[in-house]
């Protein structure tokens, strides 16, 4: 299974544990990732507010690239994945369009290679019972829930899954064995934008789906998206000093996918989450009462 | 356009209408006092399905300007599924027209409803205008006296 | 030889003030045929319709042509006319100089004369070729089969049945009673659903004119009007019915488990089951699906029995098989009612995943005193009293991009009564609503949603629900209220959803089956939207109730005596008149290509053999026949016959291309 790889600049900085954990996990998955040679900034959260063209050029460039060696483009971010299978279906619709986005970026792109969300990669065309079949450390007893934000739901023409209820992370967390817990904040969107421009705003949405995972009882939060990665993950912190106590580590699907088919937590840098998440991992195989499962 | 186009030439225009819905729409348009010029002839049928290419070729070779066919809605049709065969038909009719050499825009299909007054009206209206344009049509006629100057070309 | 005679009317000024009718009648009196020409004030009145008379009998006239107004107007006034001095009807035609011509020519008093002549040449061209033609007949089965035993086709089988007619009731589940036996109360009124159905179901059943078929299907339809060959599948009951005394004794130790279908799956009941304690017949039927001994049968084993063992009256019948059966009908009823919408696309109200969202007929189950619950209202997680419900319309109603764009009509009002009823069965439950529109024509429906609001107290919020999620225990219902701008949440311990009405999964087949038309949605199509809402466009087949479109239950009960009357009329009948403009195939010039037998909606056309001398041999071969009494005369097979053999009466080719040359030649 060969695809171009569209790392993004998240995965570089912020979400380096997505990057290390997925690059590991499609080793191991017999994924062939290849990386985008002089890849770009897609633009995401920037470029659409600075004018419509940029924002559609910026991840064509890429697209390009990988179109001229004939490949489908593998994108961990979901914001990432939002701007590039915009630009997709965009040249694919409009005519008029493609030839504008062929003249700014100077090469030619017909929206033939597709943008592919790494998640949709893994249930879709490698499947669960591929992944199950890797397992080597099911994650039993740890009771999970799945967060998928708003850019791999919304809008709903660049959505791979369903955009009310998605489901690919719960099965991909199912087929590792851990318990994955129902709850209502599965799309929500976590406030990541608002940050900068207004953090009260964006800090109420955090604590809002923060204090539901709380009263769902849940040990983590998985998710595949670094914005909201780095945001549940990074808020917490203040969430506690302004609200109490918030201490629930957030992992990649990636990292528990590594953490499940055997590999060192290190080795997937979940050494390095704000929310101390190692410890976390120590209770796989354990039932509630403490003992072995 | 046609230089040679007969001046102050009134066409004559063939319509077979079907008798559930054009037809009605034709008779709701007179009721209705829409006005609009004296060219057309209506001819009834059951059903849009009913008129033969044949019939159509027919009028031509004997000299009329234009023909319409007219039927119900697609979806419409009171023998449910008539005005399809029409719609597939007449397409490919009118591709052989122009291949036989009959200016196709003499030719149209259209679908009127019994409620459609005011359609009938601006149809046989723009059809009129359109064939008074082209001319008369002397191509196939039997007794068509073959001319030089009859051959016209659109350009 | 034909003696045309040739009539222009003036209709008073109103062909005659643009048309000189006189002109018109001197143009045609030479043309081929005609034998008399002339013109009078007004036609259509009894001296006008004398003179045609007499003008037959005077110069012995024997085709005539009226020129007047529309032949949708007048053509049988005048065929009469001709008829009553002994001319075949068919020998009439008529030439439409007043609303194709007069009346939108006003003023171009030449051209309108020039064109009025013009249409009486191409009438008398016509009419020339116009052959004689008669009506034909048909008999009629007396007897009426009316598909689906709810409250449409209940009505509607006892209204034929009481005009003394013959009747079927053919049901696909085990007991007639449909829907409105799964609802408690029915609105505007809040009275008992199976107080005034049940004696409905009784007398059906009783009826000595009313044969029920349970548990049976359609399988096929054959023949036309008034002689239907209908083909039922008698699907297998595993109980003699002629032995089973209704006891129920078999149902007691019955250890095969199922969701019970009728209480919509909140509770289980046995594999040998009548739907409900009321069933009409109140005799069981052995669900295979979870029945042990026919489980175990596919695993080549044999268990249990204990229903047979259990039988006072050895009724107990493992062995039975599907069975058909052909019968013969005159008039066929569809009234296969409607399905609830699978609201589970919406993944937002997370439906099948809270137990605690409901559906309006789960709703029904609950609240009913022979339900699950005893009519007590709880919720079926924790069977608690909710202390805050909400309820949801339009689930599926006028939403095009996940549901269907049609209003389903019954929500409003089901939700208003089922607001109602939770107010009156715990008073400190609060209700909420939300709603896009609320729609309530129809006697009384106004009032009683007014009612809900007022007295009730059930908080109506204008704006749809975004998202449902379960926080703890209760439900968390975010939506929007539009008339204040603002988001709204509300934690409800349940939540209603009033789906839409969506037709039986399985109609585009049975309309099919039976030959009659469905629209984009699957429901069936009358023949006219106005004026044939009971009718199909398929002769001696009519609709009632919900299978043409959502229907609350007095519109389906008017619609299904509508469908009775329209039964009876023709069941009254002892012999059918058939148009005579129907096709023809020339035998001698059929190939036998078959091409018209799929382009006829009808399926009036089939293949026949037939047998000829040819060289002093007999040979066989097939050549296309049609049924008169099936064909409607629409023409599609004429232009689809390659060798021309296949004709329309009437509007023969002969008589069209008559027309056609008659126009053409006016312009040499």
């Amino acid at each position: 299974m060969d695809y171009a790889y569209y790392p993004g600049c998240s995965l570089e900085s912020t979400g380096i544990e997505f990057h290390a954990s997925t690059k590991a996990v499609a080793k191991e998955l017999g994924i062939n990732l290849i990386e985008i040679p002089d890849w770009n900034c897609c633009g995401a959260s920037s470029a659409h507010a600075r004018g419509h063209w940029i924002s559609l050029a910026l991840p064509a460039r890429n697209m390009a690239i990988a179109e001229a060696a004939g490949l489908d483009v593998a994108i961990p971010c979901a914001a990432c994945y939002a701007r590039s299978k915009k630009v997709e279906l965009e040249v694919t619709e409009s005519e008029e369009a493609k030839e504008k986005i062929e003249e700014i970026i100077g090469r030619p792109y017909t929206g033939k290679s597709k943008a592919r969300n790494l998640t949709e990669i893994l249930h879709n065309d490698l499947g669960v019972d591929a992944i199950k079949a890797k397992v080597v450390k099911p994650l039993k007893g740890l009771k999970v829930l799945t967060y998928y934000g708003c850019l791999m739901s919304r809008p709903p023409e660049i959505a791979c899954d369903d955009i009310e209820d998605p489901i690919m992370l719960d099965d991909i967390m199912t087929a590792l064995g851990a318990e994955v817990l129902q709850w209502g904040f599965k799309t929500e969107c976590c406030g990541g934008s608002l940050t900068a421009c207004r953090p009260q705003v964006g800090l109420d949405m955090t604590k809002k789906i923060m204090d539901a995972a709380k009263k769902s009882g849940a040990d983590c939060i998985v998710t595949a998206c670094p914005m909201c990665h780095s945001n549940l993950d990074m808020r917490q912190d203040q969430l506690s000093k302004k609200y109490g106590a918030y201490n629930i580590p957030v992992y990649f699907v990636t990292e528990m996918m590594g953490v499940a088919m055997g590999m060192n937590p290190k080795d997937l840098c979940i050494n390095r989450h704000f929310v101390e998440a190692e410890s976390t991992l120590g209770k796989i195989g354990k039932t509630s009462e403490g003992g072995e499962a | 356009m046609s230089n040679n186009a007969v001046e102050n030439f009134e066409p004559k225009i063939l319509v077979f209408a079907c008798n559930w819905c054009t037809y009605a729409g034709a008779d709701l348009a007179g009721t209705s006092r829409l006005q609009y010029p004296p060219n057309v002839r209506v001819l009834r049928v059951p059903c849009s399905c009913r008129v033969n290419p044949q019939f159509v070729l027919r009028a031509f070779q004997r000299g009329i300007d234009g023909v319409l066919v007219a039927g119900c809605h697609p979806g419409d049709c009171h023998y449910t599924t008539g005005n399809y065969y029409t719609r597939r038909r007449f397409l490919l009719i009118t591709r052989m027209m122009d291949y036989m050499g009959i200016d196709s825009r003499r030719f149209h299909t259209r679908w009127i409803s019994g409620a459609e007054g005011p359609k009938f009206q601006q149809v046989v209206t723009e059809m009129i205008n359109e064939v008074k344009a082209i001319g008369p049509n002397d191509k196939f006629r039997d007794d068509a006296k073959i001319e030089v100057k009859a051959v016209e070309t659109n350009e | 030889m034909e003696r045309v005679g040739v009539f222009i009317c003036h209709c008073g000024s109103n062909i005659g003030a643009v048309v000189d009718c006189a002109r018109v009648a001197e143009a045609v009196r030479n043309y081929p045929g005609v034998a008399y020409s002339t013109d009078y004030k007004y036609m259509c009145s009894e001296p006008g319709q004398e003179m045609i008379q007499n003008a037959i009998k005077e110069h012995n006239l024997n085709r005539v042509v009226v020129a007047s107004c529309s032949p949708r107007m007048h053509e049988k006034t005048f065929r009469a006319c001709v008829e009553k001095v002994g001319m075949n009807p068919y020998m009439f035609e008529m030439a439409n100089i007043r609303e194709h011509c007069s009346w939108v020519h006003a003023g171009k008093n030449e051209e309108a004369t020039e064109k009025a002549i013009d249409l009486v040449k191409m009438a008398v061209s016509k009419v020339c070729k116009n052959e004689v033609l008669q009506k034909g007949h048909a008999p009629v089965t007396k007897r009426a089969l009316v598909v689906g035993g709810g409250i449409a086709g209940i009505q509607c089988a006892l209204d034929i049945a009481n005009n003394g007619y013959q009747v079927d009731i053919l049901e696909r589940t085990p007991s007639i009673g449909g829907k409105m036996s799964q609802i408690d109360k029915t609105f505007p009124t809040i009275d008992c659903s199976a107080c005034i159905l049940t004696p409905k179901m009784v007398e059906a059943s009783s009826h000595p004119n009313i044969k029920l078929i349970t548990f049976a299907e359609l399988e096929k339809v054959e023949g036309y009007v008034g002689n239907f060959d209908v083909t039922i599948r008698s699907k297998a009951r595993s109980v003699d019915m002629s032995k089973c005394t209704g006891c129920g004794t078999c149902m007691t130790k019955c250890p095969g488990k199922a969701d019970d279908e009728f209480n919509m799956k909140l509770r289980k009941r046995t594999a040998i089951y009548t739907p409900f304690p009321q069933a009409i017949p109140n005799k069981p039927v052995i669900d295979r699906e979870s029945c042990l001994k026919f489980k175990s049968r596919k695993e080549g084993k044999d268990v249990c029995g204990i229903c047979a063992k259990m039988c006072p009256a050895g009724a107990i019948d493992y062995e039975q098989e599907d069975e058909l059966f052909v019968e013969k009908y005159g008039a066929i009823v569809m009234a296969t009612g409607y399905e609830q919408f699978d609201h589970s696309v919406y993944g937002e109200y997370g439906y099948g995943k809270y137990p605690d969202v409901i559906s309006g007929l789960h709703f029904e189950r609950l609240v009913n005193a022979s339900g699950p619950t005893q009519g007590h209202i709880v919720r079926p997680s924790d069977h608690k009293e909710p202390k805050t419900v909400v309820m949801v319309k339009c689930v599926g109603s006028r939403d095009p991009e996940h549901g269907k764009s049609y209003c389903s009509r019954t929500c409003c009002m089901y939700t208003a009564k089922q607001a109602t009823m939770i107010r009156d069965h715990c008073p400190d439950t609060k209700v909420y609503v939300f709603y896009m529109d609320v729609r309530t024509p129809g006697k009384l429906y106004d009032e009683f949603y007014n009612r809900t609001r007022e007295e009730y107290g059930v908080d109506y919020i204008r704006g749809r629900v975004s998202k449902i999620y379960q926080e703890g225990e209760q439900l968390i219902v975010k939506g929007e209220d539009t008339l204040l701008g603002q988001q709204v949440e509300i934690a409800a311990d349940l939540v209603i959803l009033a789906n839409a009405m969506i037709p039986n999964p399985d109609s585009e087949k049975m309309a099919q089956t039976v030959g009659i038309g469905y629209d984009k949605d699957g429901w069936f199509t009358e023949s006219h939207p106005k004026l044939g809402p009971v009718e199909t466009h398929t002769a001696g087949v009519f609709l009632a109730g919900a299978c043409q479109g959502p229907k609350d239950i007095p519109d389906s009960v008017a619609q299904a005596g509508a469908a009775a009357v329209k039964v009876c009329a023709l069941l009254s009948k002892d012999q059918l008149e058939t148009e005579p403009t129907v096709s023809v195939v020339d035998t001698k010039l059929c190939s036998g290509c078959g091409l018209c037998v799929p382009v006829c909606p009808y399926k009036a056309i089939t293949l026949e053999t037939i047998q000829e001398r040819k060289g002093g041999k007999t040979v066989e071969r097939q050549v296309a026949n049609v049924n008169s009494s099936l064909c409607q005369g629409c023409g599609a097979c004429t232009v689809t016959c390659r060798s021309g053999s296949a004709n329309l009466k009437h509007f023969t080719n002969a008589q069209i291309l008559a027309e056609v040359d008659a126009l053409c030649q006016t312009m040499q």
